[in-house]
């Protein structure tokens, strides 16, 4: 039977890169969509309706969204070079990392971006913390998975890259050499890494792209 | 090899709930520890020290936190009765289903609680959007699940139970009769299966903790 797999994504979203990423490890044929959120298309709305964003995976005409569950069914269904552990505990202490850099980190990086000067700093202060929690989990260890890049690899793509972009622009800097060793050559070590490289924005082009938006975010709360 | 089974929870904890019922549809012995958050045990900062939280699950030693994170390691370690379907499709259904209760629908019934006027409007009317979605997953089905509770069931269960005491405390209705019938049908169902019936915190207590949860948020 023909495998039809199409996965709806932007060269900019981390959450769609991940995917890709993903596919690329186990060597999944797919064919990619190009979405322009401002104009998103007909397939989109079809098959996400609820959120309307990217990710969306359509295997045989069925729609998975969410990059995390997808990321799971992509596991499941090709059994080559598996992303998550075996040993359930394993997996569980893997999904609990994924969340954390999901539901905590990522909304904080958010803040970092968007507060104030004078919040600014707090909201940095407490960045580190999470940050240093993160970077016990790799003591010891080359990747996240272990020897080679798994699950909370791909999910952490987003604070390897996006994270280290937005930082520069904005003139943070948060996981540096010095404060983050551990984190810091992590850092190197996946972005040096072929199948990575092909699914991370062009550096440059990703750089203009973030200075466009912040511009854009401040014209737009910028009093009359 | 005898296997420890330990859960930290609270008395009122929606998400320790879910855990109650994984361990027992599954027929999982355990010992349950109801904390104290305002007064949190050396247990529970040593088993969860990165959030602090309930619930957190130790078996053998080892611990797990997040509940809907537990629920899936109760599935895959002990086989028997299974809460997840074996079709990745459908895990992946269930999965994103449940991350939609916690993130949408949760929050949104959460907001009509703790509102009046037109912002409780408001909130009512993206509550039922959230809560329309869920009605239309149950076309053709006893349960979330299928015929018989599942992952899906569990993550949603707090449904179950909390609307009736928010909707008595703020005297409005959020799931009615006309709009979601297959709702208050799961709802029923649900909350009245044996091993979920036993296990619900007493109503007047909730019916007091959340009053004054209420009345905090409103300050």
């Amino acid at each position: 039977m023909a495998e039809e797999l199409k996965l709806y994504g932007t060269w900019v979203s981390p959450f769609s890169r991940r995917v890709e990423l993903a596919l690329k490890l186990k060597g999944i044929p797919y064919e990619y969509i190009e979405e322009d959120l401002h104009n998103k298309s007909p397939d989109l709305i079809k098959y996400n309706p609820i959120h309307q964003k990217v990710p969306v995976l359509v295997h045989n005409g069925k729609p998975i969204v969410e990059s995390l569950v997808i990321l799971e069914y992509i596991d499941e269904t090709w059994k080559n070079n598996p992303i998550l552990p075996q040993d359930p505990y394993q997996r569980a202490l893997a999904r609990f990392w994924a969340k954390f850099i999901e539901e905590k980190i990522l909304p904080l990086a958010m803040k970092v971006t968007n507060s104030e000067e004078k919040e600014k700093e707090k909201v940095v202060v407490e960045m580190f913390q999470l940050m240093k929690v993160l970077e016990g989990e790799l003591n010891g260890k080359d990747f996240f998975g272990g020897e080679s890049i798994g699950y909370v690899d791909i999910v952490a793509t987003i604070i390897a890259v996006w994270f280290q972009v937005t930082q520069e622009v904005i003139g943070v800097k948060i996981v540096s050499e010095e404060k983050f060793p551990v984190l810091f050559k992590w850092i190197e070590k996946l972005k040096s890494i072929d199948v990575v490289k092909e699914c991370i924005p062009p550096r440059d082009k990703h750089i203009t792209y973030v200075k466009a938006r912040i511009e854009a975010a401040l014209l737009k709360s910028a009093p009359n | 090899m005898a296997e420890e089974v330990k859960l930290l929870k609270t008395w009122s904890s929606l998400f320790g709930l879910r855990i109650v019922w994984a361990l027992k549809l599954k027929g999982i012995q355990f010992d349950s520890i109801d904390e104290d958050l305002t007064n949190k045990s050396p247990l529970l900062l040593q088993y969860n020290p990165v959030y602090k939280k309930v619930p957190v699950l130790v078996h053998n030693g080892k611990s797990i936190s997040e509940s809907l994170v537990i629920i899936e390691y109760i599935d895959e370690t002990w086989k028997q009765n299974p809460l997840l379907s074996q079709d990745p499709y459908e895990k992946a259904m269930a999965r994103f289903w449940a991350k939609f209760g916690d993130d949408k629908v949760l929050s949104s019934i959460w907001s009509v609680f703790i509102n009046q006027g037109k912002e409780q409007e408001e909130a009512l009317q993206v509550a039922m959007e959230n809560l329309k979605l869920l009605e239309e997953n149950l076309k053709g089905k006893k349960f979330f699940g299928g015929e018989k509770i599942g992952f899906l069931d569990l993550a949603l269960g707090w449904l179950a139970n909390l609307i009736c005491v928010l909707e008595e405390l703020s005297d409005i209705k959020i799931i009615d009769k006309e709009r979601f019938p297959l709702l208050l049908g799961w709802m029923q169902e649900f909350s009245q299966a044996p091993l979920i019936n036993e296990s619900w915190p007493p109503r007047e207590k909730l019916l007091t903790k959340f009053q004054i949860m209420r009345e905090n948020q409103s300050l």
